[in-house]
């Protein structure tokens, strides 16, 4: 079990290190001119030469790409990711502090979709071919075609505007001191954005499990357990489940890609200050060393999940639980 | 199907026709044995269209397990190629061995690779795609029947179809499948509905092997099962209610002390499958392991709990002892020669013709999707016995005789076979 | 004693198919309107039809598209503006139809770029031994492990923005799962009996791949092609809607959405419905147009 867990982590170390290379390589390259998109165009012309070679050199305009990253690579592995330039503050400030945000919509997605998608696959597939299942089919084929941003602005459209059940933005009421925010009124501003993304989430998992669990159906175990004289439900949840929980399981984890993709689009339209909007503000900002950060942690979140699941799966199967015990009794 | 309640009166059964052969003659129907359930078979003898044994019982005046006219298609695309070879690839179709579990698996490769050959890819595509379904028998018109008491082997060529009629029994069936045919279960006649519900309930599966169990669940646990709604519907628990007085004559036979509703509680379960696990002899030590920390032998034992845990009439053996060495396959099938003396019935599917000759009452010869003879164990010991030709090609088959395979094939097809000897 | 047999109907080898119909039926397969390659047919038939008149549409609408009239602003929808108009008078059916013919034109280049990236870079993972597998099956993950947006943000404030930075960007961010399935369907048939076969019989390395393999991939190269389609589009509007696609001066259904958020709280809903239906239209399409296919050569499924 140890070995497979350090055999995980080492990868995962390779693969942001590989991230932070290609994320370096790839702002590096860029046509947009870093002194003029921090500074403007107008104080950029206004400017005295002097001030610019200044700025220049701080941006590192002069030095061979490897250097400046030798040099980013130095003082991020010390813990220090740079400046953001569009919010005047470390990046590792403003990213634990988006991060929290995004982290809040993000769990409650990710946890929503996945038991919900889950169930429903699991009901489409003990259903086959009636109305169950063509109902949560046709849900999410539906669901799978729709745009994430679109459905956030009809959600905003018929619960924010035309219901007034939710506020139309941002993740605490505006002109709120701080200190005055309720956890209820975080949540009741976290509710639409989490529920755009719960409902677009479904439909990934749900497919999958459903095409899981008819195959489950068809193997010989499930079989048998119908031979015997379960019905196909209960042979689903007395032998399917945890068969199934295993992939979906992992298929989960490795959504948490596309629910960090979808945040950020869900955040732009509903204005929720997490790390996705960070990262469309740094980008259109060319706010460099902000999005080199995002896009570190978006993958080592990505990553870490993977591995959970890797290491989950050793938890949950039997078989190699019991293999990696008498290995260890050898 | 009509019939005048006199002329089923000898047989003692309320609704349908005890042997269930709706073309019987009022003639044979008038001078019936007066009870049949106890005529002593004398060995190998014939009625019914099919040679009896010792071991043949007529419980209740019918056949334990009856299948009748079997039909089994399945809905295919037929195959792009020309025109001329359509002939040839339905048959192909029929004996291809993924049948056996799900019809159409593994061929849709195939078909693929069909659109690459040779072809206009373009026309190819349009083929493939124009395709027309149609139905492509597999099993057709058979008829085997399992008496009380006694073993009946169905013995035929490996993926040659012969799972799917245990499928048919257990009320089990594809997608795709179209399935014909009557099935008896004790007297009644069955649809698929009451098929579905006499699965663990008056008819068991003993699959082939340990993949047939959950991975990842304790045996202990899957052998005593879950606790299921009452499975019996109403009217046919009224209809078991009412036989109960004939079956008194009966009361070593395996099922009688079934309880009407379901499987009991919980309790109930554990107890019954320590006190099986006790019989045959695995320790409580095994009911806490998985599947795949079974040996063989554990495995068939385990799986043999596993039916026996519903207290069946009728057990199916799929292809029981594959895997294992002659000693086991031995053991295993005294267990079920066990099961069967208690008065239970045994439909044993195998491709061994040898084994099925050393454990069975009686052979069932399947071969070209239907049984081509139902006949005593006695009747193998010479080929004058055997009426169908393909019998016979088996017995020269067999190792102790001449394995003189083409040869008696070649010969026993000049002779005419004669499908109704008298008795 | 009585012989029942006597009467009872021979059943012998011979006697085939007699009175079938007279048998009780115990199962028959689900009667179905179209069988599934009907359906995949007359679905694949509606989508390219639905494709050429948005294409269509869309070019000669371009006109129509920019126009606007100041006396039709801000109109719900009605008979003569079936989308409704927009503050600036232009009519939404005309914006949609142009806005949707620019993504799918991205959409079908980013797709098909990325498909030809996928089978290269998942042939050579598969062929080129074992190095070449390790880079690309590394930059597989690596390209998976970063969220689709944030790759695309990555992308374009690398190369730029605009209608060609959406495309490089979209199509060099969807290849990792095709190329994925690629190689592990190239691993599968090199191993398989016909192709030890061919090059015991001394097929040259060449000849093989044309004959074998390419026919092999083929079938995944094509549903991939077709489901990467409506991925595509789906990721060049999101991206556009972000403000790193295309230009706001272009319509593109990602602008006419982003825009139309600073006049949802007034209340002009058809700003964002009707363009957004359009698009969800077009994607489903092909996304059921690619999923037959991919039954169609499921061979689990092939037979529905």
């Amino acid at each position: 079990m140890a070995a497979r867990v350090a055999q995980q982590l080492v990868k995962f170390i390779v693969l942001i290190f590989a991230v932070s290379v290609v994320a370096f390589f790839l702002v590096s390259i860029s046509p947009i001119d870093p002194v003029q998109a921090n500074v403007g165009q107008v104080a950029y012309l206004n400017m005295s030469e002097a001030k610019r070679a200044q700025l220049a050199e701080y941006w590192g305009v002069g030095t061979p790409l490897w250097e400046r990253y030798g040099h980013w690579l130095g003082s991020a592995l010390q813990g220090d990711l740079g400046l953001s330039l569009r919010y005047n503050a470390p990046v590792t400030d403003v990213i634990a502090v988006r991060f929290a945000n995004s982290a809040a919509l993000m769990l409650v997605a990710w946890v929503i979709s996945g038991v919900l998608g889950f169930a429903l696959g699991i009901v489409a597939a003990a259903f086959k071919d009636r109305w169950p299942d063509r109902l949560i089919k046709g849900y999410c084929f539906l669901l799978a075609s729709t745009p994430t941003f679109w459905l956030a602005l009809v959600f905003l459209i018929v619960f924010a505007v035309w219901l007034g059940w939710f506020p139309l933005g941002f993740s605490v009421p505006i002109g709120v001191a701080p200190g005055d925010v309720t956890l209820l009124d975080s949540l009741h501003h976290l509710a639409l954005p989490a529920l755009t993304l719960s409902v677009v989430g479904v439909a990934n998992i749900a497919l999958h499990t459903r095409e899981k669990a008819i195959d489950v159906l068809q193997s010989d175990a499930l079989r048998f357990a119908r031979a015997r004289g379960q019905s196909t439900a209960g042979a689903l949840l007395h032998h399917g489940l945890r068969n199934l929980a295993l992939p979906a399981l992992t298929l989960q984890f490795a959504s948490i890609s596309e629910i960090f993709g979808g945040s950020v689009l869900v955040e732009q339209v509903f204005s929720y200050p997490g790390l996705g909007q960070a990262a469309v503000t740094a980008g259109l900002g060319g706010d460099v060393a902000l999005l080199v950060g995002i896009t570190i942690l978006s993958a080592a979140f990505v990553f870490g999940g993977n591995l959970l699941a890797n290491v989950l799966y050793g938890v949950i199967d039997p078989r190699i639980r019991r293999a990696e015990r008498k290995e260890n009794h050898a | 199907m009509q019939r005048k309640p006199s002329e089923i009166a000898p047989y003692n059964l309320p609704t349908t026709d005890a042997l269930g052969h709706p073309e019987m003659s009022s003639a044979a129907a008038a001078q019936p044995p007066r009870n049949h359930s106890l005529i002593e078979h004398s060995s190998t003898q014939e009625h019914h269209h099919h040679a009896h044994t010792p071991a043949s019982r007529h419980a209740g005046g019918h056949h334990l397990l009856q299948v009748e006219g079997l039909n089994i298609g399945f809905t295919l695309y037929e195959s792009s190629r020309r025109q001329g070879d359509d002939r040839q690839s339905a048959a192909a179709g029929k004996g291809d061995d993924g049948l056996g579990q799900s019809a159409g698996a593994g061929r849709a490769q195939h078909v693929g690779q069909d659109s690459k050959a040779g072809q206009a890819p373009f026309f190819a595509a349009q083929a493939f795609l124009r395709a027309r379904q149609n139905l492509v028998p597999v099993i057709h018109d058979l008829h085997v029947s399992v008496h009380a008491g006694e073993i009946v082997a169905i013995v035929g060529a490996s993926g040659s179809g012969k799972t799917l009629l245990a499928d048919a029994i257990m009320g089990m069936f594809e997608p795709n499948a179209t399935v014909k045919g009557r099935i008896w279960f004790d007297g009644e006649e069955q649809d698929a509905r009451s098929l579905a519900q006499l699965r663990g309930n008056g008819i068991s599966l003993v699959p082939q092997s340990i993949n047939h169990l959950d991975p990842l669940m304790k045996v202990g646990k899957q052998v005593q099962g879950f606790a299921k709604k009452a499975p019996i519907a109403g009217k046919m628990r009224e209809n078991r209610a009412k036989r109960l007085p004939m079956r008194e004559q009966d009361l070593s036979a395996p099922g009688h002390s079934q309880s009407l509703s379901g499987r009991g509680t919980r309790k109930e379960r554990v107890r019954k499958q320590q006190e099986l696990f006790a019989r045959y002899g695995l320790t409580p030590k095994v009911a806490q392991q998985y599947p795949f920390e079974l040996s063989g032998g554990m495995a068939r034992r385990v799986l043999l709990c596993c039916a026996l845990m519903d207290n069946p009439r009728v057990i199916i053996a799929d292809e029981p002892t594959p895997g294992l060495d002659l000693e086991l396959a031995r053991l295993a099938l005294a267990d079920f020669r066990d099961f069967a003396n208690a008065g239970g019935g045994v439909l044993l599917i195998t491709h061994d013709i040898e084994l099925a000759l050393q454990v069975a009452d009686r052979v069932a010869v399947f071969n070209d999707g239907t049984v081509v003879e139902e006949t005593a164990v006695a009747h193998f010991a010479s080929p004058v016995t055997l009426k169908h030709p393909f019998s016979r090609a088996l017995w020269h088959a067999l190792p102790e005789h001449d394995f003189a395979v083409c040869e008696a094939v070649d010969k026993s097809a000049l002779l005419p076979f004669d499908g109704d000897a008298p008795c | 004693m009585p012989d029942l047999a006597a009467s009872r109907p021979a059943h012998s080898a011979h006697s085939v198919h007699r009175g079938t119909d007279l048998l009780p039926i115990l199962h028959a397969p689900r009667a179905r309107l179209l069988n599934n390659r009907r359906q995949t047919v007359v679905v694949l038939v509606v989508a390219l039809l639905l494709l050429a008149a948005v294409v269509l549409t869309g070019r000669l609408l371009d006109g129509a598209a920019q126009q606007t009239d100041f006396t039709a602003k801000n109109l719900a929808p009605s008979l003569q503006h079936l989308f409704g108009t927009d503050w600036m008078g232009r009519d939404m059916l005309a914006r949609s139809l142009a806005g949707l013919s620019t993504s799918v034109l991205v959409g079908l280049l980013a797709a098909g770029t990325s498909a030809v990236l996928a089978l290269l870079l998942g042939t050579a993972a598969a062929l080129g031994g074992k190095k070449a597998d390790t880079a690309i099956t590394w930059l597989i993950d690596l390209m998976m492990g970063i969220p689709h947006i944030v790759l695309l943000i990555l992308i374009s404030f690398a190369i730029g923005r605009g209608f060609w930075g959406v495309t490089i960007g979209v199509a060099l961010t969807h290849w990792p799962n095709l190329a994925r399935l690629i190689r592990a369907e190239i691993l599968q048939c090199k191993e398989s009996s016909f192709v030890a076969v061919a090059r015991k019989l001394g097929r040259s390395p060449v000849r093989i791949a044309l004959d074998h393999l390419l026919p092999y991939v083929f079938p995944q190269l094509l549903v991939g092609l077709v489901l990467l389609f409506p991925h595509a589009i789906l990721h060049e509007a999101a991206i556009t809607f972000l403000g790193f696609g295309l230009p706001p001066e272009q319509p593109a259904i990602g602008i006419i959405l982003s825009e139309s958020m600073s006049y949802l709280s007034a209340g002009m809903w058809w700003l964002a419905l009707f363009p957004g239906l359009a698009l969800i239209a077009t994607v489903f399409l092909f996304d059921r147009a690619g999923s037959n296919l991919r039954t169609l050569i499921d061979p689990h499924r092939s037979q529905e």
